[in-house]
């Protein structure tokens, strides 16, 4: 018993933020404003369909961007020696010292049709981008966003991976090509599938980078469930809201779930 | 018999952070042989055995594999493989692709690959664990894995580095034998890396004794056992008395204030020397009898002896084994036949000095 009253402060701090907004969500999803049982806010979440496929693609392609990103940087940097990897670290933590919304709006003022990338690009007589409103932004926001989610946990995997393996690979004939595609990938796998979570959850959830860098045009499913709950008198809808948010979430641990038993690996992976 | 060298160094010279690792190593080892790098963490066992496997170069010296340079083949390229210290299994594969792993890299057919494995899990008496994953086997069973996994490839020399440290008393003993059985089923030469003597003496043709970097003695197990030519070997391999003496001439050398007739010679008249008898050759008798008389300080029983310490007349102590008990205060006696005494010459450089891991073994003597 003495050794559980630590864990005290943190059981009830995830109780009143954590488990009690998810009871609400789900109380809020399966009932009528006048506290009836209904499955029709379930069902009336159907229709956004498109917005949840809109949500679900940019936030795949973000992350296999970060993927492709990541992946080389991640592997590169556990590589080099111990000093040129802390600073390292650092910076790409650096730009997260720095507010999320300041961040995303330094990107606007960069690819808006009349920007920095627009101006340097006419400097140079280029034809100009027009980026800034279109899908292609709101990934390019993700992406930058959440890239060193990507490339911390599969870096931090690689960098604990049992040097003698490596050495055993190559005593046993294969080349830096072979020991990398037959060692060191599959066992970093772990680090992949955390890094992947923990770029696809954000992303497929976001609402901020998709208002600023989208323009709103293209809803998102983030976007879809603050219109429900601050999207003014008309709009205004928590039980639909409640509804959109319990269905994306029964998506995501669908996705998540399935890619842990895909990982196969013997370490568990953390659902954000 | 003159078998052909199949690894020669020359000249190896390696240090790291300016500490000398190794200092000009020359060895040659034979086809065939089982060879065993003994001695103390540090002597430069491991990394004489990292270079033979191409990881490390030397920062001088060349390394001959069948009369061929190879200081610049890079591992994956050589005859050679090596069992690790740790194992090194791969832990996302299942035994039967671990030991199968290098046949895969150089392409070998399927029904090549699946009968290699097979035979070779079978001489490792590992049949039936192929569908097994790495951590659910024993650390004996995992052993064997990275036994089987290097010699499925047929190596001409197999390279093994303190492959049973891991592994507790009984089922070393155990392993020992079955490699020993593998390396003349196999016919491969054996590099064995070990800081103990017992592992080396039991199943190596011959041993190398390295101290400090450098090689001290290389012999047959019953050659260093008997005639160590210096006090680090003497007091390495097995456990010894070791005292400071005089020859005034061939055959008779004097020390504890007596003299003694013994076989070494050559040395210069009245040269100063280490005297090396084990503790199982010295016979104790009634008070008198012997050639040494003294008090028992100290009986331990250890199994399969006990270890007498006794202090002569004139000072020294004396440890003995033996299977009879004393009584602690007794008066005894203690013989010695000539050849119980082995003659070295004084330690010329620091490795040749005896090691102080066993304090009860550093007699004063030594500081004449």
């Amino acid at each position: 018993m003495t050794k559980k009253l630590p864990a005290i402060p943190y059981v009830v701090w995830m109780a009143i933020f954590v488990v009690a907004p998810l009871v609400l969500v789900v109380v809020y999803a399966l009932t009528t404003p006048d506290g009836q049982v209904t499955l029709a806010n379930m069902l009336e979440a159907r229709k956004f369909l498109g917005v949840f496929g809109r949500s679900f693609g940019l936030a795949l392609i973000a992350t296999v961007i970060c993927l492709i990103l990541g992946y080389p940087v991640a592997y590169a940097f556990s590589r080099e020696g111990e000093r040129f990897r802390s600073v390292a670290m650092m910076l790409i933590m650096l730009p997260r010292w720095m507010n999320f919304l300041l961040r995303t709006y330094a990107w606007v003022t960069i690819i808006e049709n009349t920007g920095l990338l627009n101006q340097v690009l006419g400097f140079l007589h280029l034809p100009k981008l027009h980026i800034i409103n279109t899908p292609a932004a709101v990934v390019l926001g993700m992406v930058y966003d959440y890239l060193p989610f990507m490339i911390l946990p599969i870096y931090s995997v690689i960098i604990k991976l049992d040097g003698s393996l490596i050495e055993a690979a190559r005593d046993l004939g294969a080349d830096s090509y072979r020991v990398f595609t037959k060692i060191i990938f599959p066992l970093s796998i772990p680090g992949v599938i955390s890094g992947v979570t923990m770029v696809f959850v954000p992303s497929v959830s976001t609402f901020v980078i998709s208002k600023l860098l989208g323009g709103g045009k293209d809803m998102l499913v983030g976007d879809l469930i603050e219109l429900q709950f601050l999207g003014g008198a008309g709009a205004y809808n928590p039980q639909l809201g409640s509804a959109v948010a319990l269905v994306m979430m029964i998506i995501i641990l669908i996705c998540m779930s399935l890619m842990n038993r895909f990982g196969g690996g013997d370490e568990e992976v953390v659902l954000l | 018999m003159t078998e052909k060298a199949r690894i020669r160094l020359v000249d190896l010279t390696t240090a790291f952070d300016g500490e000398v690792v190794l200092d000009n190593i020359n060895l040659e080892i034979k086809d065939r042989e089982f060879l065993t790098l003994l001695g103390p963490s540090g002597c430069g066992k491991t990394t004489t055995l990292r270079i033979i496997a191409g990881f490390l170069k030397p920062d001088s010296g060349d390394v001959f594999f069948d009369n061929e340079r190879i200081n610049e083949v890079p591992p994956n390229k050589r005859a050679v493989n090596t069992v690790f210290q740790k194992y090194a299994l791969f832990t996302h594969m299942n035994v039967f692709e671990n030991v199968a792993f290098g046949l895969r890299i150089r392409k070998t057919p399927e029904a090549e690959i699946r009968k290699r494995v097979t035979d070779a899990l079978a001489l490792a008496e590992l049949s039936g664990y192929d569908k097994r994953r790495v951590h659910q086997l024993s650390g004996g069973q995992q052993q064997r894995v990275a036994i089987a996994r290097a010699i499925v490839n047929r190596p001409k020399v197999l390279l093994l580095d303190e492959p049973l440290g891991a592994l507790d008393l009984k089922l070393r003993k155990e392993m020992q034998r079955e490699l020993k059985k593998i390396q003349r089923t196999a016919g491969i030469t054996f590099v064995y890396v070990t800081h103990d003597q017992e592992e080396a003496l039991t199943m190596s043709d011959r041993v190398v004794v390295m101290n400090r970097g450098k090689i001290l003695q290389i012999g047959s197990p019953v050659d260093i056992y008997n005639e160590p030519r210096c006090a680090f070997v003497a007091d390495f391999i097995g456990e010894s008395n070791i005292f400071s003496g005089v020859m005034p001439r061939d055959k008779l050398v004097t020390f504890a204030e007596q003299d003694f007739t013994c076989l070494d010679g050559g040395f210069a008249a009245n040269e100063e020397v280490d005297v090396v008898i084990r503790p199982e050759d010295i016979d104790v008798t009634a008070p008198g009898d012997g050639a040494v008389s003294g008090t028992v300080k100290s009986i331990i029983f250890m199994g399969v002896h006990y270890e007498i310490t006794v202090v002569g007349d004139t000072g020294e102590e004396w440890q003995i084994h033996s299977t009879d008990p004393q009584t602690v205060g007794d008066r005894v006696g203690l013989t010695l036949t000539p050849d119980d005494i082995h003659i070295m010459h004084k330690p010329a450089s620091p490795e040749e000095e005896p090691v102080d891991y066993d304090a009860d073994e550093e007699d004063e003597d030594d500081d004449d």
